[in-house]
Protein backbone atom coordinates (compact mmCIF):
# COMPACT_ATOMS: atom_id res chain seq x y z
CA UNK A 1 0.00 0.00 0.00
CA UNK A 2 1.36 3.57 -1.02
CA UNK A 3 1.54 6.19 1.74
CA UNK A 4 -0.15 9.22 1.46
CA UNK A 5 1.84 12.19 1.03
CA UNK A 6 -0.17 14.32 3.33
CA UNK A 7 -2.59 13.65 6.25
CA UNK A 8 -6.56 13.92 4.09
CA UNK A 9 -7.48 16.54 6.75
CA UNK A 10 -4.75 18.94 4.97
CA UNK A 11 -8.16 18.78 2.56
CA UNK A 12 -9.81 20.55 4.73
CA UNK A 13 -7.04 23.24 5.41
CA UNK A 14 -7.54 25.50 1.46
CA UNK A 15 -9.54 28.07 2.92
CA UNK A 16 -12.77 28.71 1.15
CA UNK A 17 -12.95 25.52 -0.54
CA UNK A 18 -14.64 22.41 0.28
CA UNK A 19 -13.29 19.39 -1.96
CA UNK A 20 -15.42 17.30 -3.66
CA UNK A 21 -15.27 14.12 -2.26
CA UNK A 22 -16.87 10.57 -2.82
CA UNK A 23 -18.86 11.13 0.52
CA UNK A 24 -20.03 14.55 -0.62
CA UNK A 25 -20.80 13.12 -3.83
CA UNK A 26 -23.50 10.43 -1.86
CA UNK A 27 -24.74 13.76 0.15
CA UNK A 28 -25.92 15.55 -3.04
CA UNK A 29 -26.91 12.66 -5.66
CA UNK A 30 -29.86 13.97 -5.68
CA UNK A 31 -29.46 17.54 -5.69
CA UNK A 32 -27.48 16.62 -8.80
CA UNK A 33 -29.81 13.95 -10.20
CA UNK A 34 -31.96 17.05 -10.24
CA UNK A 35 -29.38 19.57 -11.68
CA UNK A 36 -28.08 16.57 -14.10
CA UNK A 37 -32.47 16.60 -15.32
CA UNK A 38 -32.23 19.83 -16.69
CA UNK A 39 -30.18 18.84 -19.62
CA UNK A 40 -33.33 18.66 -21.25
CA UNK A 41 -35.55 20.97 -22.80
CA UNK A 42 -38.74 19.96 -21.27
CA UNK A 43 -37.24 19.39 -18.06
CA UNK A 44 -36.28 23.16 -17.58
CA UNK A 45 -39.64 24.37 -18.93
CA UNK A 46 -41.48 22.22 -15.91
CA UNK A 47 -38.98 22.94 -13.39
CA UNK A 48 -39.54 27.03 -14.63
CA UNK A 49 -43.54 26.39 -14.43
CA UNK A 50 -43.68 25.06 -10.71
CA UNK A 51 -40.21 25.16 -9.07
CA UNK A 52 -41.24 23.66 -5.94
CA UNK A 53 -43.16 20.37 -7.46
CA UNK A 54 -40.71 19.88 -9.81
CA UNK A 55 -38.17 19.68 -7.04
CA UNK A 56 -40.89 17.64 -4.79
CA UNK A 57 -39.84 14.85 -8.20
CA UNK A 58 -36.25 14.22 -6.69
CA UNK A 59 -35.25 12.98 -3.09
CA UNK A 60 -33.33 16.08 -1.65
CA UNK A 61 -33.46 17.05 1.39
CA UNK A 62 -35.61 20.03 2.81
CA UNK A 63 -32.26 22.47 2.95
CA UNK A 64 -31.17 21.26 -0.94
CA UNK A 65 -34.31 22.41 -2.30
CA UNK A 66 -34.45 25.81 -0.69
CA UNK A 67 -31.06 26.46 -1.48
CA UNK A 68 -31.92 25.58 -5.18
CA UNK A 69 -35.15 27.70 -5.02
CA UNK A 70 -32.91 30.45 -2.86
CA UNK A 71 -30.78 30.17 -5.75
CA UNK A 72 -27.75 30.07 -2.80
CA UNK A 73 -25.00 28.37 -4.53
CA UNK A 74 -22.92 28.51 -1.46
CA UNK A 75 -24.91 26.70 0.37
CA UNK A 76 -25.57 24.28 -2.54
CA UNK A 77 -21.96 23.59 -1.98
CA UNK A 78 -22.24 23.52 1.79
CA UNK A 79 -24.67 21.00 1.12
CA UNK A 80 -22.61 18.56 -1.22
CA UNK A 81 -22.90 19.94 -4.18
CA UNK A 82 -20.38 20.58 -7.06
CA UNK A 83 -20.03 23.26 -9.30
CA UNK A 84 -19.74 21.44 -12.52
CA UNK A 85 -23.55 19.96 -11.57
CA UNK A 86 -24.93 23.00 -10.38
CA UNK A 87 -24.00 25.10 -13.39
CA UNK A 88 -27.07 23.14 -15.24
CA UNK A 89 -29.22 25.10 -12.59
CA UNK A 90 -27.88 28.62 -13.55
CA UNK A 91 -27.50 27.81 -17.15
CA UNK A 92 -30.76 27.10 -17.10
CA UNK A 93 -31.99 30.60 -15.20
CA UNK A 94 -29.54 31.95 -18.53
CA UNK A 95 -27.00 33.16 -15.85
CA UNK A 96 -23.52 33.28 -16.73
CA UNK A 97 -20.89 30.88 -14.98
CA UNK A 98 -19.26 33.59 -13.19
CA UNK A 99 -22.62 35.07 -12.36
CA UNK A 100 -23.48 31.90 -10.29
CA UNK A 101 -19.87 31.54 -9.19
CA UNK A 102 -19.47 35.13 -7.70
CA UNK A 103 -22.51 34.58 -5.82
CA UNK A 104 -20.29 32.56 -3.99
CA UNK A 105 -18.07 35.46 -3.06
CA UNK A 106 -20.04 37.54 -1.09
CA UNK A 107 -18.75 40.35 -4.02
CA UNK A 108 -21.45 41.87 -6.28
CA UNK A 109 -21.30 40.14 -10.30
CA UNK A 110 -19.62 43.50 -11.18
CA UNK A 111 -17.08 43.84 -8.21
CA UNK A 112 -16.28 39.88 -8.73
CA UNK A 113 -15.98 40.99 -12.83
CA UNK A 114 -13.74 43.68 -11.73
CA UNK A 115 -11.77 41.30 -9.63
CA UNK A 116 -10.79 38.93 -12.71
CA UNK A 117 -10.21 41.58 -15.06
CA UNK A 118 -7.53 42.70 -12.86
CA UNK A 119 -6.23 39.68 -12.69
CA UNK A 120 -8.17 37.51 -10.44
CA UNK A 121 -7.93 36.49 -6.86
CA UNK A 122 -4.29 36.26 -5.64
CA UNK A 123 -3.04 33.04 -4.24
CA UNK A 124 -1.38 35.06 -0.92
CA UNK A 125 -2.89 34.13 2.32
CA UNK A 126 -5.31 31.83 0.65
CA UNK A 127 -2.97 28.39 0.52
CA UNK A 128 -3.95 27.31 3.73
CA UNK A 129 -5.41 28.13 6.76
CA UNK A 130 -2.99 27.13 9.30
CA UNK A 131 0.15 28.73 7.64
CA UNK A 132 -1.79 31.81 6.93
CA UNK A 133 -0.03 31.84 3.63
CA UNK B 1 2.54 2.73 -38.16
CA UNK B 2 0.71 5.83 -36.78
CA UNK B 3 2.86 7.99 -35.22
CA UNK B 4 2.00 11.18 -32.80
CA UNK B 5 3.19 14.21 -34.82
CA UNK B 6 1.90 16.92 -32.12
CA UNK B 7 0.58 17.58 -28.91
CA UNK B 8 -1.62 20.78 -28.34
CA UNK B 9 -2.72 22.36 -24.94
CA UNK B 10 -5.39 24.65 -24.46
CA UNK B 11 -8.12 25.72 -21.99
CA UNK B 12 -11.61 24.52 -22.67
CA UNK B 13 -13.77 27.58 -20.66
CA UNK B 14 -17.33 27.27 -21.57
CA UNK B 15 -18.00 31.09 -21.62
CA UNK B 16 -15.47 30.49 -24.64
CA UNK B 17 -17.67 28.62 -26.86
CA UNK B 18 -20.26 30.90 -25.48
CA UNK B 19 -18.32 33.84 -27.26
CA UNK B 20 -17.67 31.89 -30.55
CA UNK B 21 -21.56 30.81 -30.43
CA UNK B 22 -23.16 34.45 -29.85
CA UNK B 23 -20.53 35.85 -32.76
CA UNK B 24 -18.59 37.70 -29.81
CA UNK B 25 -15.68 37.11 -30.58
CA UNK B 26 -14.15 40.60 -31.35
CA UNK B 27 -15.75 42.32 -28.54
CA UNK B 28 -13.30 44.04 -26.60
CA UNK B 29 -13.61 41.31 -23.50
CA UNK B 30 -12.80 38.44 -25.84
CA UNK B 31 -10.85 39.28 -28.69
CA UNK B 32 -7.21 39.00 -26.73
CA UNK B 33 -8.31 35.42 -26.10
CA UNK B 34 -9.00 34.85 -29.78
CA UNK B 35 -6.02 36.51 -30.71
CA UNK B 36 -3.97 34.28 -28.75
CA UNK B 37 -5.55 31.39 -31.02
CA UNK B 38 -4.76 32.95 -34.73
CA UNK B 39 -1.51 31.55 -34.77
CA UNK B 40 -2.68 27.35 -34.15
CA UNK B 41 -5.69 28.24 -36.80
CA UNK B 42 -3.05 29.05 -39.46
CA UNK B 43 -0.82 26.16 -38.33
CA UNK B 44 -3.18 23.69 -38.43
CA UNK B 45 -4.33 23.92 -41.83
CA UNK B 46 -1.52 22.19 -42.86
CA UNK B 47 -1.01 19.82 -40.15
CA UNK B 48 -4.58 18.57 -39.68
CA UNK B 49 -4.18 15.27 -38.23
CA UNK B 50 -6.20 11.72 -38.99
CA UNK B 51 -7.04 11.66 -35.88
CA UNK B 52 -7.02 13.72 -32.26
CA UNK B 53 -6.47 11.87 -29.16
CA UNK B 54 -8.63 14.78 -27.40
CA UNK B 55 -8.26 14.65 -23.42
CA UNK B 56 -10.93 16.16 -21.50
CA UNK B 57 -12.96 15.92 -18.10
CA UNK B 58 -16.65 15.48 -18.13
CA UNK B 59 -18.25 18.38 -16.71
CA UNK B 60 -21.29 16.36 -14.98
CA UNK B 61 -22.80 15.77 -18.78
CA UNK B 62 -22.58 12.60 -19.14
CA UNK B 63 -21.00 11.08 -16.47
CA UNK B 64 -20.31 11.63 -12.67
CA UNK B 65 -23.36 10.96 -11.17
CA UNK B 66 -24.34 7.47 -12.01
CA UNK B 67 -20.44 6.67 -13.05
CA UNK B 68 -17.26 7.98 -12.17
CA UNK B 69 -14.51 6.95 -14.15
CA UNK B 70 -10.75 7.81 -13.71
CA UNK B 71 -10.24 7.27 -17.25
CA UNK B 72 -12.59 6.34 -19.99
CA UNK B 73 -12.62 6.10 -23.50
CA UNK B 74 -15.44 7.25 -26.08
CA UNK B 75 -16.37 4.63 -28.16
CA UNK B 76 -19.25 5.25 -30.24
CA UNK B 77 -19.10 5.79 -34.06
CA UNK B 78 -19.94 9.09 -33.52
CA UNK B 79 -21.09 11.93 -30.25
CA UNK B 80 -23.16 14.23 -30.33
CA UNK B 81 -22.69 17.95 -28.38
CA UNK B 82 -23.93 17.68 -24.71
CA UNK B 83 -27.05 19.98 -23.73
CA UNK B 84 -25.25 21.61 -20.93
CA UNK B 85 -28.39 23.32 -19.60
CA UNK B 86 -29.06 26.01 -22.30
CA UNK B 87 -29.72 23.60 -25.58
CA UNK B 88 -26.90 21.98 -27.27
CA UNK B 89 -23.90 24.30 -28.86
CA UNK B 90 -24.59 24.33 -32.70
CA UNK B 91 -21.16 22.55 -33.55
CA UNK B 92 -20.70 19.76 -35.45
CA UNK B 93 -21.15 15.84 -33.97
CA UNK B 94 -17.40 14.50 -33.40
CA UNK B 95 -16.60 11.58 -35.31
CA UNK B 96 -14.29 8.58 -33.73
CA UNK B 97 -11.78 6.41 -34.91
CA UNK B 98 -12.76 3.24 -34.36
CA UNK B 99 -9.83 0.96 -35.31
CA UNK B 100 -7.56 3.44 -33.39
CA UNK B 101 -10.11 3.75 -30.63
CA UNK B 102 -10.24 0.12 -29.90
CA UNK B 103 -6.55 -0.96 -30.17
CA UNK B 104 -5.81 2.08 -27.61
CA UNK B 105 -8.71 0.47 -25.22
CA UNK B 106 -6.69 -3.31 -25.53
CA UNK B 107 -3.58 -1.69 -25.36
CA UNK B 108 -4.07 0.25 -22.43
CA UNK B 109 -6.07 -2.71 -20.46
CA UNK B 110 -3.24 -5.10 -21.36
CA UNK B 111 -0.23 -2.64 -19.94
CA UNK B 112 -2.72 -2.26 -16.89
CA UNK B 113 -4.63 1.08 -17.08
CA UNK B 114 -8.15 -0.31 -16.17
CA UNK B 115 -9.91 1.39 -18.94
CA UNK B 116 -13.61 2.48 -18.99
CA UNK B 117 -15.47 2.35 -22.05
CA UNK B 118 -18.42 4.54 -22.79
CA UNK B 119 -20.51 3.15 -25.78
CA UNK B 120 -22.73 5.97 -25.76
CA UNK B 121 -22.20 9.62 -24.44
CA UNK B 122 -22.54 13.32 -25.39
CA UNK B 123 -19.31 15.36 -25.57
CA UNK B 124 -19.28 18.49 -23.56
CA UNK B 125 -17.51 21.53 -23.65
CA UNK B 126 -14.22 19.92 -22.65
CA UNK B 127 -14.57 18.32 -25.80
CA UNK B 128 -16.22 20.74 -28.01
CA UNK B 129 -14.22 24.35 -27.18
CA UNK B 130 -10.64 23.35 -28.05
CA UNK B 131 -12.23 21.90 -31.16
CA UNK B 132 -14.06 25.24 -31.84
CA UNK B 133 -10.87 27.40 -31.01
CA UNK B 134 -8.46 25.65 -33.02
CA UNK B 135 -10.53 24.61 -36.29
CA UNK B 136 -13.17 27.55 -35.71
CA UNK B 137 -16.74 26.86 -37.05
CA UNK B 138 -16.15 24.14 -40.05
CA UNK B 139 -19.64 22.69 -41.46
CA UNK B 140 -17.47 19.39 -40.04
CA UNK B 141 -14.88 18.77 -38.08
CA UNK B 142 -12.03 18.05 -40.52
CA UNK B 143 -10.60 14.51 -38.10
CA UNK B 144 -11.82 11.95 -36.07
CA UNK B 145 -11.76 12.23 -32.61
CA UNK B 146 -10.61 9.83 -29.76
CA UNK B 147 -12.43 11.11 -26.75
CA UNK B 148 -10.37 10.06 -23.80
CA UNK B 149 -12.01 11.32 -20.68
CA UNK B 150 -10.32 12.23 -17.05
CA UNK B 151 -12.25 12.23 -13.36
CA UNK B 152 -11.04 15.72 -12.41
CA UNK B 153 -13.90 16.66 -9.81
CA UNK B 154 -14.04 14.19 -7.91
CA UNK B 155 -11.48 13.10 -5.16
CA UNK B 156 -9.42 11.63 -5.52
CA UNK B 157 -8.27 12.10 -9.30
CA UNK B 158 -5.72 10.37 -10.76
CA UNK B 159 -2.31 11.17 -9.79
CA UNK B 160 0.08 13.43 -11.86
CA UNK B 161 1.95 10.66 -11.77
CA UNK B 162 -0.66 8.43 -13.21
CA UNK B 163 -1.63 10.22 -15.96
CA UNK B 164 1.86 10.90 -16.77
CA UNK B 165 1.83 7.07 -16.93
CA UNK B 166 -1.32 7.08 -19.19
CA UNK B 167 0.22 9.38 -21.81
CA UNK B 168 3.18 6.89 -22.18
CA UNK B 169 0.75 4.08 -22.65
CA UNK B 170 -0.75 6.00 -25.13
CA UNK B 171 2.11 6.77 -27.13
CA UNK B 172 3.08 3.26 -27.15
CA UNK B 173 -0.29 1.95 -28.32
CA UNK B 174 -0.50 4.51 -31.38
CA UNK B 175 2.88 3.33 -32.59
CA UNK B 176 1.98 -0.13 -32.43
CA UNK B 177 -1.27 0.60 -34.43
CA UNK B 178 -0.16 -0.73 -38.30
CA UNK B 179 -2.50 1.64 -39.91
CA UNK B 180 -0.09 4.82 -41.37
CA UNK B 181 -1.63 7.57 -39.22
CA UNK B 182 -0.83 10.91 -38.52
CA UNK B 183 -2.30 11.65 -34.76
CA UNK B 184 -2.40 14.43 -32.37
CA UNK B 185 -3.34 14.57 -28.91
CA UNK B 186 -4.54 17.08 -26.76
CA UNK B 187 -4.63 17.83 -23.17
CA UNK B 188 -7.35 20.12 -22.63
CA UNK B 189 -8.31 22.05 -19.19
CA UNK B 190 -7.28 24.74 -16.46
CA UNK B 191 -4.66 26.67 -16.00
CA UNK B 192 -5.60 27.88 -12.67
CA UNK B 193 -9.41 28.45 -11.51
CA UNK B 194 -11.75 27.97 -8.72
CA UNK B 195 -15.19 27.90 -9.62
CA UNK B 196 -16.58 27.55 -5.98
CA UNK B 197 -16.75 28.82 -2.66
CA UNK B 198 -14.85 32.30 -0.96
CA UNK B 199 -11.83 31.49 -3.19
CA UNK B 200 -13.54 31.53 -6.15
CA UNK B 201 -11.69 33.78 -9.05
CA UNK B 202 -8.55 32.37 -7.87
CA UNK B 203 -5.66 32.92 -10.71
CA UNK B 204 -1.95 31.55 -10.13
CA UNK B 205 -0.20 32.82 -13.17
CA UNK B 206 3.38 31.90 -11.46
CA UNK B 207 2.60 28.54 -11.04
CA UNK B 208 0.63 28.44 -14.25
CA UNK B 209 3.96 29.93 -16.11
CA UNK B 210 5.59 27.76 -13.95
CA UNK B 211 4.20 24.86 -15.60
CA UNK B 212 4.81 26.24 -19.00
CA UNK B 213 8.33 26.40 -18.83
CA UNK B 214 8.50 23.07 -17.50
CA UNK B 215 6.33 21.00 -19.80
CA UNK B 216 8.39 21.24 -22.38
CA UNK B 217 11.88 20.23 -21.17
CA UNK B 218 11.74 19.51 -17.42
CA UNK B 219 8.77 17.90 -17.25
CA UNK B 220 9.38 15.40 -14.46
CA UNK B 221 9.71 18.22 -12.31
CA UNK B 222 5.58 18.10 -13.06
CA UNK B 223 5.05 14.25 -11.80
CA UNK B 224 5.69 15.28 -8.55
CA UNK B 225 3.05 17.59 -7.74
CA UNK B 226 0.38 16.59 -5.41
CA UNK B 227 -3.40 16.84 -5.35
CA UNK B 228 -3.09 18.89 -2.78
CA UNK B 229 -0.72 21.22 -4.39
CA UNK B 230 -2.92 21.79 -7.61
CA UNK B 231 -5.47 22.66 -4.83
CA UNK B 232 -3.54 24.95 -2.95
CA UNK B 233 -1.56 26.46 -5.70
CA UNK B 234 -3.80 26.35 -9.09
CA UNK B 235 -7.39 26.15 -7.34
CA UNK B 236 -9.89 23.37 -6.96
CA UNK B 237 -10.45 23.66 -10.70
CA UNK B 238 -7.20 24.10 -11.81
CA UNK B 239 -6.17 20.39 -10.90
CA UNK B 240 -7.79 19.96 -14.97
CA UNK B 241 -3.85 20.42 -15.66
CA UNK B 242 -3.16 17.32 -14.96
CA UNK B 243 -4.31 16.27 -18.18
CA UNK B 244 -1.82 17.99 -20.17
CA UNK B 245 0.49 15.61 -18.80
CA UNK B 246 -1.14 13.05 -20.43
CA UNK B 247 -0.42 14.83 -23.46
CA UNK B 248 2.85 15.65 -22.77
CA UNK B 249 3.80 11.94 -21.60
CA UNK B 250 2.26 11.10 -24.89
CA UNK B 251 4.69 13.12 -27.32
CA UNK B 252 8.10 11.91 -25.65
CA UNK B 253 11.29 13.56 -24.98
CA UNK B 254 12.96 16.32 -27.25
CA UNK B 255 9.19 18.20 -28.24
CA UNK B 256 9.55 21.53 -29.80
CA UNK B 257 7.49 24.13 -28.50
CA UNK B 258 5.86 25.80 -31.54
CA UNK B 259 3.71 28.82 -29.80
CA UNK B 260 2.82 29.59 -26.01
CA UNK B 261 -0.38 31.97 -24.79
CA UNK B 262 -1.25 33.06 -21.70
CA UNK B 263 -3.96 35.52 -20.30
CA UNK B 264 -5.85 36.50 -17.98
CA UNK B 265 -9.13 36.09 -17.60
CA UNK B 266 -11.62 34.27 -19.77
CA UNK B 267 -14.31 34.63 -17.02
CA UNK B 268 -12.86 33.13 -14.19
CA UNK B 269 -10.20 30.90 -15.38
CA UNK B 270 -6.50 31.74 -16.51
CA UNK B 271 -6.17 30.97 -20.14
CA UNK B 272 -3.03 28.67 -21.01
CA UNK B 273 -2.36 27.34 -24.53
CA UNK B 274 0.35 25.80 -26.44
CA UNK B 275 1.86 23.85 -29.59
CA UNK B 276 4.59 20.69 -29.02
CA UNK B 277 5.73 19.21 -32.33
CA UNK B 278 7.62 15.95 -32.40
CA UNK B 279 10.92 15.08 -33.40
CA UNK B 280 10.62 13.12 -37.06
FE1 LIG C 1 -13.12 22.03 -17.38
Amino acid sequence: MRTRLYPLEDLEDIPGTKVFTAKRSRQAYHLHKFCMSLMKAENREAFKKDERAYLDLFRMTEDQKQAVLDRDFYQLIELGGNIYFLVKLSNTDGWSTQRAVSSMTGMTPDQYAAMMREGGRSPTGQRSKRDRN
Amino acid sequence: MARITAGIGTSHVPAIGAAIDLGRTQDPEWKPIFDGYEWVKGWIKDNTPDVIVLCYNDHASAMMLDIVPTFALGFAEEFEPADEGWGKRQVPTVYNHIELAGHIAEQLVIDEFDLTIMNDIDVDHGCTVPLSLVFGQPEEWPCKVIPLIVNVTQFPTPSANRCWQLGEAIRDAVRSFPQDLDVQIWGTGGMSHQLQGPRAGLINPEFDNAFLDRLGNEPDDLRTITRLEFLRESGSEGIELIMWLIMRAALGYNVEELYRFYRVPASNTAVGHIVYKTPE
